[in-house]
């Protein structure tokens, strides 16, 4: 478990180390959300009943920008072929890249996804399910992410790339997410979407690693 | 140590080079010699299990799983050396001894070694093309391990510091390692030369 460790640690002081990118996440964040009372009117009935749905939309558009990090510069730098290398299976290694980019770019954007709803008009009583919510999509979003951007290594305007292969694979935390809030919002059950939010974090969480080192033994080679 | 019987390697469609052979004893340095793009780099890769070979064997001798080997035994220093330009030079350090299992006094070894002292605290990024190569060489010490795969080792460093790499592997040949580099520079201990040949077959 050491090296493991070990590469966790070193993921999280990269993605924060020389600039601090998860802050340009939660901008960006900000930012999209803000164009939407630009562009729909500020009426707030109106923002209300879109508040989750703009807040899960914005989460999942905010957490693309830094996927194309998670092994394109390791990959491009050499630093891939040392850690295929390791004793750690790649599947592991994978795991532990998507697990440090949930915690450095995920759990941030899940802290300020609260803030955002409040501010399009959502009551202060949804604030902690938009928060758990968004922090469950997060976890789906880094290993969805993940496979997406183990996927495209190496390809010319990888990002681009990246964003179109898991936009669709963004789509169901979305759904549950945003349906989750919603229901909540309007007295109604709000525990279905919560449980299939759920369970698709985790056939995320165990399956994707294996897509990921796949994808990237393919991309070494 | 290490043994590879007629490894053939296929390239985007292309036939890299003649199939070859060879066996690599305790002790020993073997430098893979040929034009640019002959597929030394390829064969080094293919070693490490990174490119997997058209035909051919690959085996460790004391390893039946070729895998652990590559994972326990060698050390691979590629031209590409995957150090992060905005971290320090101990902070790399630090993070591929733990990575790889070296203990606190592989890691002094590997600084005392490659002279490193004075650049710990510099991020990667202010270090020379030299310097930087210094660093990276000092992961083949972390923690020691018999076979060393050397992609052009030699390439950046300054006469004093070819002599010192030559003096740290020396040690590494007399303790029982083995090197198969790939070098155009003659290594600055004794070896065996291997010329790779064109192919004269496409595949």
């Amino acid at each position: 478990m050491r090296p493991l460790a070990a590469l966790l640690q070193r993921e999280i002081a990269l993605a924060w180390g020389g600039g601090g990118g998860p802050l340009f996440a939660c901008a960006f964040f900000l930012g999209v959300v803000m164009l939407l009372p630009l562009g729909a009117g500020a009426d707030p009935a109106k923002l209300r009943a879109v508040a989750a749905g703009a807040t899960f939309a914005g989460l999942a558009l905010a957490s693309i920008l830094s996927l194309e990090r998670i092994f394109e510069r390791d990959y491009e730098d050499g630093a891939l072929d040392l850690l295929a290398l390791g004793a750690p299976p790649l599947e592991a290694v994978a795991a532990v890249k998507a697990l440090a980019q949930w915690i450095a770019t995920g759990a941030p954007l899940a802290v300020l996804s609260p803030v955002v709803a409040i501010m399009l008009g959502a009551d202060i009583a949804l604030a902690p399910l938009v928060f758990t919510t968004a922090l469950l999509a997060g976890l789906a979003f880094a290993f969805t992410g993940g496979i997406g951007a183990a996927v495209t290594l190496g390809a010319r305007r990888g990002g681009v790339l990246t964003a179109m292969v898991v936009l669709p694979l963004f789509t169901p935390p979305v759904i549950f997410g945003a349906g989750a809030v919603t229901a909540l919002s309007q007295g109604l059950d709000w525990r279905t979407g919560l449980l299939f939010l759920a369970a698709y974090t985790l056939a995320t969480a165990a399956l994707a690693p294996f897509a990921m080192a796949a994808a990237i033994r393919n991309a070494l080679s | 140590m290490l043994t590879l019987a007629s490894l053939d390697l296929i390239r985007g469609g292309r036939r890299l080079f003649a199939p070859v052979s060879l066996t690599l004893a305790p002790g020993e340095a073997v430098v893979i010699a040929g034009p640019n793009g002959a597929g030394k780099t390829s064969l080094l890769r293919a070693v490490a299990g990174l490119l997997i070979p058209a035909s051919g064997e690959i085996a460790f001798a004391g390893f039946d799983d070729p895998d652990r080997a590559r994972a326990e035994a060698l050390h691979l220093h590629g031209w590409n050396d995957g150090l992060k330009a905005a971290r320090t030079a101990q902070a790399e350090l630090a993070f591929w001894a733990r990575w790889s299992g070296a203990t606190d006094d592989h890691l002094t070894a590997a600084v005392d070694a490659f002279d490193l002292h004075p650049l710990l605290h510099a991020e990667v990024r202010r270090l020379s093309a030299g310097q930087r190569r210094r660093l990276a060489l000092a992961r083949l010490l972390l923690p020691p391990r018999p076979l060393w795969l050397l992609d052009e080792p030699l390439a950046p460093l300054d006469a004093a510091m070819r002599t010192r790499f030559g003096e740290v592997m020396a040690r590494h040949l007399q303790g029982g390692g083995s090197v198969l580099a790939a070098a155009h520079d003659p290594l600055p201990v004794p070896h065996r030369t291997v010329t790779l040949q064109l192919a004269e077959e496409p595949a």
